[in-house]
């Protein structure tokens, strides 16, 4: 793709005390993506995105965020003025009205979309004389986003959006990102342990793992890509080494091998024939699925 | 609602969502010249991303069973994807419907002949031998 990417990461690498929080991603975010960014507590999210916002140095490697380097100083202050930004705890001025936040907040950018900050104040029905204080978890979540929706932000980063939300509250939420992108060009880059609203709206994804990209691309390249293969024998099933390439796990128990394929089953096919099983089951693997194969059980 | 996508569903949700315009266009809940709702609205609708639906719709228009007007937006073919291939289609139905009821009545699970089938196209009963 000719176009550069709005998210350019290389190497990153971001180390505490003894403690490598990211250590060597790698991922590119293509602009008018949604970009599911994947990973259990504790993988790196929280990190990358403070490196991507300029909020913390990396310890090496590289992010660029709408072309310019996140790490050098007078170009973070221009990626914040051009992205929208949700942290994961929400952090608003708990002392004002929703009125006056909107009102201190829409000086502070150029760009400022009064027309957005109508339509939202509607959908997410926030009333302007309730203190933020007073608000629910996910009134507090919808003004937040509010404030980075109406931004006229060409990039959003949001950082464990749904988190602490209703099953109604996450739709509404995941509706006003999908209509957003739709309606405004805009790229959105969120973090998420939860699989089903990652798979429901993003068209790009990353696991990571350890500090780590584990898995990386459009979402539906991997669901045409990943399949699990299950052999079942007469006998035990026998210690197989497959050689064909993409083979992401294999498991036996009992009489059964399953075989994770991340390349399509047909490569690996032609092997498992040869070991003479009586039965073999080609599946399609979920994204939660996936998720598990390639991270949980990498002890 | 005509569409209905299911996201966790291994099968990617533009390959869902061109399957469920083409049934809809083969049993006729669509003729040719109705209008499929914008790829925004679409999008808002189902909560799905909109470069999924554009991928569907471009799709969709390559195999002939939509076009895509500029401005005014995605319309069923005159032809609705050749009226032969949907015949051909239709036409297989009660075979697969017939071999389908044989299975159950035989105490085969759907998941059973879904995998039946899968297994079938991949052409995987060829050379393992199906022995049990």
């Amino acid at each position: 793709m000719a176009d550069v990417p709005v998210i350019d990461i290389a190497g990153l690498r971001k180390r505490y005390g003894s403690v490598d929080a990211v250590c060597g991603l790698d991922l590119q975010v293509p602009r008018g993506s949604i970009y599911g960014f994947l990973g259990r507590n504790g993988a790196g999210k929280t990190t990358t995105i403070k490196v991507l916002l300029g909020m913390a140095r990396p310890s090496g490697g590289a992010a660029r965020v709408i072309g310019l380097a996140a790490d050098a100083p007078d170009a973070s202050v221009e990626i914040r003025r051009r992205t929208g930004f949700v942290s994961e705890d929400k952090e608003l001025f708990d002392f004002m009205t929703v009125e006056e936040i909107v009102r201190f907040t829409a000086p502070f950018f150029p760009r400022w979309r009064r027309d957005l900050e109508e339509r939202y104040r509607r959908t997410f029905e926030l009333r302007g004389a309730i203190r933020v204080k007073a608000l629910s978890r996910g009134m507090r979540t919808k003004l937040a986003l509010l404030l980075a929706l109406c931004r006229g932000a060409e990039l959003l980063v949001l950082d464990e959006p749904t988190a602490g939300l209703d099953p109604a509250a996450t739709e509404e939420l995941l509706q006003a990102l999908v209509g957003h992108v739709a309606r405004d060009e805009t790229t959105i880059f969120f973090s998420s342990h939860q699989i089903a609203e990652v798979e429901q709206i993003a068209d790009r994804i990353a696991i990571v793992d350890r500090g780590r990209a584990v898995l990386a691309g459009a979402l539906d390249d991997l669901r045409e890509s990943f399949r699990r293969v299950q052999l079942v024998f007469d006998r035990d099933a026998p210690q197989a080494a497959f050689r064909a390439a993409g083979v992401a796990r294999v498991r036996r128990q009992g009489r059964v091998l399953t075989v994770i394929a991340s390349g399509g089953a047909e490569p690996i096919l032609d092997e498992a024939r040869a070991l003479g099983p009586v039965s073999v089951d080609v599946a399609p693997v979920t994204l939660k699925e996936i998720f598990l194969e390639t991270v949980a059980t990498e002890e | 609602m005509l569409f209905r996508p299911n996201p966790s569903l291994g099968v990617p949700i533009y390959l869902q969502l061109m399957e469920q315009v083409k049934h809809a266009v083969e049993t006729g809940a669509l003729r040719p010249g109705d209008q499929l709702p914008g790829i925004r609205p679409l999008a808002e609708e189902l909560v799905i991303n909109p470069n999924t639906v554009a991928k569907a719709y471009r799709e969709l228009e390559h195999e002939g069973v939509i076009e895509l007007r500029h401005g005014a937006g995605a319309f069923v073919t005159a032809h609705g994807g050749g009226r032969k291939a949907a015949d051909k289609v239709r036409g297989a139905q009660p075979v697969v419907a017939a071999a389908v009821e044989r299975l159950r009545a035989r105490g085969l699970t759907d998941e059973e002949i879904r995998r039946l089938f899968e297994a079938e196209l991949a052409g995987l009963t060829r050379a393992g031998g199906p022995r049990g």
